[in-house]
């Protein structure tokens, strides 16, 4: 790893990520072409470069208040990053336990435990709907953020146990067993030593948590009983009507609800690669 | 300023033109203590702001009531209403399309407005929207508004709009320049909606008048499909593929003089184009006039209202006094008749040529056999706009229609069932025990084992409880739910018939697209292409940010991940824009070097290609951030050694990185796997399961079975057990081969 290609092979890969950046960005440049116009057509026309640029839509949308003077659009943001922190915090507490206990444990009901988790994600969302509805209702939980917090770091939680699992695997046992020597007990193993090392899977399962909550209207638009406890991704999908969608509106609520997510990656991606891990191993 | 000068004066003139019945005002101002009505809605725009100002008049009026208003977005709306209401969390009132009524009124999610007296007199409405919200001989709901389609025109090309239908391909010829992108009119010719106006001017129908039953293989039906393959194909005057942005974005930029479209385009028009509206023109070969569907939306009192007196009350006051506001500040065309006397709305030429064409339209049938219509009546469509012959598309949609409708399958007594479940569950348990003890016994008895490992117990416990609670149980009611047939609100026994009838039913051949297992081969198809994709793209990025000498790797990666953290709705339509025959981006790039231009939704593997290039695109950084984390558990001491020993990029590539990816990437290639297969939103927004349904996956059908053909839940759930079925075997069997990586 330390001898560097020679230069041509660099500019191939210059120009590979170049390209591949081309491609992913082109279609959202779109979408900012219709935040930023003062229209509500979806923006197909000719040319990618708006005739005015307006800021119009944007302003609508965080200004959106309600007759009795709610900012609406500060409680629905609030909402959305409250949601979306609880399930990520609560979907990974959940599942590093569960995979630890997975990845490090022989216990009977092992196997068994694990399909069940892989299984609880073959049966088409649709079909739950209702008995989720019924479900929170038996608990009270519906119009309250905390049952939205529990579903959906439920239904992040299989993917996350499997990474997890999967990634505390590849962490050697011979770490923990010398902490043992020394004294240390289960939790501190699985605190001071599991967790530091597994920082890249846990980045992975946080963004992924993360999007879980972040993106999920269906569920929070039939669960909640009061405009204010709405979530951003409900606000934004009423702008999709039933003959024709607020095109500007939307698009530049897509971006408001896309700056959040890159920026929690660029936080996150420090931890997802150059971790603990290499200087750990070698211990 | 002027605005409000005008709304005060509105104010003024409804107060003085329709005073509020006084019996029942009486009735609500001698409330003593403060109540509360919940009103629900999915208004938008203007609309919503004139309802709120109704809504608060009302409450101006009647100091002790409070209405509590919830906007919900319309794709959530019916869902919503009928999850919410039969537990008793729905609202009062709420307002929706008459479409629905007739699937709701079993299930009481909707109760007979006219229950109970009515403060308002009925015989003031427009009497066409009456009909529409008329059930089985009941009125459900006030009509607040009707829609329907006409024709709009920029003035400056046209002068007159044409009385015919003869004159309009006058005019459209004169007008269309295909090659230039230039049409003398555009409307979304392949969608159903729009064309319901043809197919009655040409005296087709949906359902015939005296059996009920749907009949489109009709003569009148016939020549209207004959008629739009003429625009389309021969004469050219209408465009390809024309989804409603592409018509928006053509009549804006003068590309196209005529468009069919309704009351909300409006909104989409650009200033500086200078249009008019008229009624839909004359059929010349029959003589009638054009006549397409009308929607009514009304204001509906909900199953278990609390309040339902104060709920009619609300009712009669939007539909009646609120609709000079929605008429003027809504732009609504309202079905109160005498706004119309008033020359504010009668005078206004968008309200006064709906008014017109509001006759000379059909109102869509609310009975939930109408549901069934939309997806074979398209196929026909989209079967004829690739140039089939009409006769033999329609007797296909005809067919289809009729598989759709399916028969009652007979009920069972479920008890043999539950004898064979509980055998089962006795002898797994028996098994499952049997097998763990044998293997706890080398360790002292499977009660010690569980004991010794009481700590991954208690790790498991908290995620393994909320699995149990929140997805194990919805999940055994969905499986239930299979083995019954759901109709007009109640649940029957019927044993494995829903089984039966999706694996040996006999409505399609083998090889017909919309059978199960072709549907089945296009689902594995797409999942294995999409997953490829998905892992080659994510793993090679991955692999490129890895080198140590980039620079502005954090960039680089920040980029490619947008594609995932934008909304994928307005993305997955951005893509279908790019990938239109004549005016999407790729065709443009194919033939700036050279290619000829494809037809991407014309045939399946074009089709399936276009599917598969969008979820690439959507997936692709999702892997990308999988690998990124999985290269880190991979010692770099490695890497090193490989270099001592002189192993080239590909010898470390398959000799170190591949291997030891794979625990931590295989969970989510298995999960990929499993989400991809149940993915039908982008196939659904992308091909739209064009040509012929032929693109479409296992769970687009479990979804139409649910939600568009008569809510046979237990048809739709059979085939989500079915698909479950599937990926657990896929599952064992992947087991099988890497059943090595287990035992690490």
């Amino acid at each position: 790893m330390n001898r560097d290609p020679s230069s041509f092979t660099k500019v191939l890969i210059y120009l590979a990520l170049t390209v591949a950046v081309m491609v992913a960005v082109y279609p959202v440049l779109w979408v900012l072409k219709m935040a930023f116009s003062d229209s509500q057509a979806f923006g197909l026309s000719a040319s990618l470069i708006p005739e005015r640029i307006s800021g119009a839509n944007f302003k609508a949308l965080v200004t959106h208040t309600d007759s009795d003077g709610t900012w609406l659009f500060g409680r629905h943001m609030l909402n959305s990053v409250v949601v979306s922190a609880g399930t990520t915090l609560l979907g990974l507490f959940l599942a590093c336990t569960a995979a630890y206990a997975f990845s490090r444990f022989r216990f009977p009901g092992r196997r068994t435990g694990l399909m069940l988790f892989l299984v609880t994600q073959m049966f088409p969302g649709v079909m739950m709907a209702i008995p989720l509805y019924i479900l929170m209702d038996i608990l009270g939980l519906l119009g309250t953020l905390t049952g939205l917090m529990l579903v959906y770091s439920i239904t992040a939680i299989p993917f996350c146990v499997f990474m997890l699992k999967g990634y505390f695997d590849t962490i050697p046992r011979e770490l923990e067993e010398a902490a043992l020597m020394d004294g240390a007990s289960q939790f501190v193993i699985f605190w001071k030593i599991v967790m530091p090392l597994a920082k890249p899977a846990l980045a992975v399962t946080a963004l992924f948590s993360f999007m879980t909550a972040w993106n999920e209207f269906i569920l929070a638009a039939t669960f909640m009983n009061d405009e204010r406890m709405f979530t951003l991704p409900v606000a934004l999908q009423r702008y999709v009507g039933d003959y024709t969608t607020e095109w500007g509106l939307f698009a530049a609520g897509a971006v408001i609800v896309s700056v959040p997510v890159v920026a929690l990656f660029f936080a996150l991606q420090r931890n997802l690669v150059g971790g603990l891990t290499a200087g750990g191993v070698k211990g | 300023m002027l605005r409000n000068g005008i709304k005060a004066l509105l104010g003024l003139l409804i107060v003085l033109l329709f005073p509020a019945s006084p019996s029942l005002a009486n009735d609500l101002t001698a409330l003593e203590e403060q109540r509360e009505v919940r009103l629900w809605h999915s208004y938008r725009s203007a609309e919503l702001a004139a309802l709120q100002e109704v809504v608060e008049r009302f409450e101006q009026m009647h100091p002790h009531i409070t209405v509590r208003m919830l906007n919900i977005p319309h794709d959530a709306f019916a869902s919503r209403l009928t999850s919410s209401i039969p537990r008793g969390h729905g609202p009062d009132l709420f307002i929706f399309a008459h479409e629905r009524v007739g699937s709701w009124v079993p299930n009481n999610v909707v109760v007979p407005i006219d229950e109970k007296p009515v403060p308002v007199d009925l015989d003031e409405f427009l009497p066409e929207t009456i009909e529409a919200l008329t059930f089985e001989g009941r009125l459900y709901g006030l009509p607040l508004a009707f829609k329907s389609t006409a024709l709009f025109y920029n003035r400056a090309l046209i002068d007159k709009p044409p009385k015919t239908t003869d004159e309009l391909l006058d005019v459209a010829r004169r007008l269309s320049e295909p090659d230039a992108g230039r049409y003398g009119l555009a409307y979304p010719a392949d969608d159903f909606f729009f064309h319901s106006a043809w197919l009655f001017g040409f005296g087709g129908e949906v359902f015939d008048e005296e059996t009920g039953l749907p009949s489109l293989d009709t003569p009148g039906g016939q020549r209207s499909l004959e008629f739009v393959q003429d625009l389309v194909l021969r004469e050219r005057v209408v465009p390809q593929e024309a989804t409603s942005a592409l018509v928006t974005r053509l009549f804006n930029e003068e590309a196209a003089a005529m468009v069919v479209n309704g009351p909300w385009f409006i909104g989409d028009i650009d200033d500086r184009i200078d249009w008019g509206i008229a009624l839909l023109p004359e059929v010349s070969e029959t003589g009638r006039r054009a006549t397409p569907f009308l929607t009514v939306e009304g204001v509906m009192i909900a199953g278990r209202a609390r309040e339902p007196e104060l709920a009619r009350a609300l009712a009669a006051h939007i539909a009646a006094e609120g609709s000079m506001t929605r008429a003027t500040v809504g732009r609504q065309s309202v079905a109160w008749s005498p706004a119309y006397d008033d020359p504010l709305v009668g005078e206004d030429p968008v309200l006064r040529a709906f008014r017109e064409q509001l006759p000379f339209s059909v109102a869509m049938d609310n009975r939930p056999a109408m549901q069934a219509v939309w997806e074979p009546a398209r196929g026909a469509l989209g079967q004829v706009l690739r140039g089939g012959d009409p006769e033999a598309a329609l007797v296909r949609a005809q067919a289809r229609l009729r598989a759709a409708v399916r028969e009652a399958p007979e009920t069972t007594s479920p008890l043999p069932y539950v004898v064979v479940l509980g055998l089962l569950a006795f002898v797994g348990a028996g098994a499952w025990a049997h097998r763990a003890s044998k293997s706890a016994a080398a360790t002292g008895g499977l009660r010690a084992e569980i004991r010794q490992n009481r700590t991954a117990y208690a790790y498991l416990a908290p995620a393994f409880a909320g699995l149990l609670f929140l997805v194990l149980v919805p999940f055994a009611v969905g499986l239930a739910i299979a083995f019954t047939h759901h109709e007009g609100g109640e649940f029957s026994f019927v044993g494995l018939a829903n089984f039966r009838d999706i694996l040996f039913g006999e409505s399609y051949g083998v090889t017909d697209p919309l059978s199960f297992y072709f549907t089945l081969v296009v689902t594995v198809l797409w999942t294995l292409a999409n997953v490829a994709l998905h892992v080659t793209l994510g793993l090679m990025l991955a692999l490129l940010l890895k080198e140590p000498w980039l620079r502005l790797k954090g960039v680089y990666r920040a980029l490619l991940i947008i594609p995932w953290a934008v909304p994928n709705y307005i993305t997955a339509l951005i893509w279908k824009g790019m990938f239109h025959k004549q005016f999407g981006a790729i065709n443009g790039i194919l033939t700036s070097i050279g290619l000829e231009p494809v037809s991407w939704f014309g045939s399946f593997w074009t089709a399936f290609t276009a599917n598969v290039v969008t979820n690439t695109w959507l997936g692709f950084p999702f892997m990308m951030v999988v690998a990124l984390g999985a290269l880190q558990s991979i010692p770099s001491e490695l890497y090193e050694a490989a270099d001592v020993d002189g192993a080239g990029r590909l010898q470390k590539f398959f000799r170190i990185t591949l291997p030891l990816l794979k625990p931590a990437m295989l969970p989510a290639v298995i999960l990929g796997m499993i989400w991809t297969f149940n993915m039908f939103n982008i196939v659904y927004l992308v091909s739209g399961g064009e040509p012929g349904g032929s693109t479409d996956i296992l769970i687009s059908e479990a979804y139409r079975w649910a939600f568009q053909r008569q809510e046979q839940y237990g048809y739709a759930a059979a085939y989500a057990a079915l698909i479950f079925c599937i990926l657990v075997g896929y599952t064992l069997g992947t087991r099988k081969l890497t059943g090595g990586e287990e035992r690490a």
